[in-house]
């Protein structure tokens, strides 16, 4: 059998943690409750992670960096200003269906939990990657006199406000319907909201 | 700039005149401020002194305007001060001609100040018809595109008087000038005028200036500060030798760049509080991901009146 390399295992203990954050608390979840998970020695968890404080960081980078590629891939294509608002409200409730605990970490740990991001994530530092590609997406809407120009906090709460609240009506099973099937109309309703007034 | 129009007579040595080169000085659609600038040159009456000259409007020289407009002579060195406007006539008779006749024999035509360069602030009386000498803005659409290889385009609204000293002194010991895509001599354009401003560590942890005139912060936020993406060595070349815009707290409006004079100089232009346009060869994913990190911090030092901070912690 293929041995695992090290960059597979810090994947997998990733992946476990933000399972274990998301389900049952930060502060709930041991080292030890991950290690069991991953299938390694307390010991060993600390070749890849220093601390819960530092792993906790690195969760919050991994899905930054994944939103932020999604979102670039997003950015760089041909779509009108329009397609991309209802491709980038896709990618975010196809993620909150097939990596749930993502979403969930990120508004119930991350969100939830400051205290323990303020020494190592200050301010954007962690989730830069996502910010900047949505401040492109903003930008170039802008300058294609497609979206109205207006402070980026106001139109950024605006847009991942109500998809954070969707995903968290979802996750407490209130939606009568799944998700996806809420896809359009909420871009419809994000690009009227933001789309240039005439 | 503040700069003072000289009320003596610039005198100039008349002893060996056959070995200077024959300097021509004409004037499209101007408002005098390069001469102005140029004035304001510390070794002026040396670096004149160089050359015979033959007509200055501003200068007692050797011949009168009516006896250039006569095209009965040729000149070495061409200055060509003010946006061209092919209708414009002085004597009566139309600038392209007398222009065109001194360009042909000239071995060095410099195109003084943003409107001789690109057109700048007089092609606004008539944009379909004005342009600088041999560029409308960036495009290659002037009246000497084909004497291009001899024209040195000495942007800025208006020049530094250090630029056309360095490009004459240049010519007159026969050295190459080595110049960019717009014909700007690299000593000079190669640099941004963002180089060698005081403001430089406020830029760097994107603290804003709260005004005009301020000691504190910097002006690309809000002000309209197009320094970083403006060719120029304004910082590096001060300013009546002492200063210049953005050290003093008044943007730079890129006055040097083709697309000179544009609206709102005092603002910056944003797209949902995003810069519209970013520092010179910096990405915007690239620029907005430093700009996330750097304003994540907030330092003390940078925050208050330079000469109110006691600590250095
Ligand atoms: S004020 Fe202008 S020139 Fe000075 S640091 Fe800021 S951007 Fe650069
Ligand atoms: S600082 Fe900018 S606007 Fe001022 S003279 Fe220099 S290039 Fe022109």
């Amino acid at each position: 059998m293929a041995r695992i390399s090290k960059e597979e295992r810090k994947e997998n203990i990733i992946i476990m943690a933000l399972n274990l954050f998301s389900t049952q608390g930060f502060y709930s979840t041991t080292i030890p409750n991950i290690a069991e998970k991953v299938g390694m020695s307390v010991g060993n968890f600390y070749n890849y992670f220093t601390s819960k404080d530092l792993l906790a960081k690195e969760l919050i980078l991994y899905i930054s960096d994944y939103l932020g590629n999604e979102i670039q891939k997003i950015n760089e294509s041909d779509l009108s200003t329009e397609e991309k608002t209802h491709a980038i409200v896709k990618m975010y409730f196809n993620m909150a269906t097939k990596r749930p605990e993502m979403i969930e970490y990120f508004l119930r740990v991350y969100l939830s939990n400051r205290e323990v991001f303020s020494e190592n994530c200050e301010g954007m530092t962690c989730v830069s990657s996502f910010i900047t590609e949505m401040m492109i997406f903003f930008d170039k809407g802008v300058s294609d006199g497609d979206l109205h120009n207006q402070d980026f906090f106001s139109a950024f709460g605006l847009f991942m406000g109500y998809l954070g609240g969707m995903v968290f009506l979802n996750g407490e099973k209130i939606l009568p319907e799944p998700i996806n099937d809420y896809e359009q109309s909420i871009s419809k309703n994000i690009y009227n909201a933001l789309k240039t007034r005439t | 700039m503040i700069m003072n129009n000289p009320s003596q007579k610039i005198s100039i040595m008349r002893s060996k005149l056959e070995l200077k080169p024959r300097l021509l000085w004409l004037q499209g659609l101007t408002c005098n401020a390069n001469a102005h600038s140029f004035f304001n040159l510390p070794n002026l009456e040396q670096l004149l002194n160089k050359f015979e000259i033959l007509y200055h409007p501003s200068l007692g020289t050797e011949y009168s305007f009516e006896k250039i407009s006569e095209c009965d002579m040729v000149c070495d060195v061409l200055i060509f001060e003010g946006t061209f406007d092919p209708l414009l006539k002085r004597n009566n008779i139309l600038m392209l001609n007398i222009l065109t006749h001194y360009a042909h024999n000239a071995k060095h035509i410099i195109g003084l100040g943003s409107c001789a360069s690109f057109g700048g602030m007089f092609k606004a009386s008539s944009p379909q018809r004005n342009t600088g000498l041999i560029f409308n803005e960036s495009l290659k659409e002037g009246p000497l595109l084909h004497l291009e290889e001899k024209v040195i385009n000495l942007s800025g609204c208006p020049i530094h008087p250090q630029w056309l000293g360095f490009t004459l002194n240049m010519i007159v010991q026969n050295r190459p000038i080595a110049v960019d895509e717009l014909h700007r001599p690299l000593e000079l354009y190669s640099h941004l005028a963002h180089h060698g401003c005081t403001r430089n560590e406020y830029f760097e942890w994107k603290v804003d200036s709260k005004g005009f005139g301020l000691k504190e912060g910097c002006l690309f936020y809000g002000q309209g500060c197009r320094a970083p993406m403006t060719h120029s060595s304004c910082n590096k070349i001060l300013w009546n030798e002492v200063s210049s815009k953005t050290r003093n707290g008044t943007p730079c409006f890129g006055c040097t760049e083709p697309d000179f004079p544009r609206t709102d100089l005092f603002s910056t232009k944003t797209n949902m509080s995003i810069p519209a346009d970013v520092p010179l060869g910096v990405s915007k994913r690239s620029y907005l991901t430093m700009v996330g990190m750097a304003k994540t911090f907030s330092i003390k030092r940078l925050e208050g009146k330079l000469i109110d901070y006691k600590k250095t912690d």
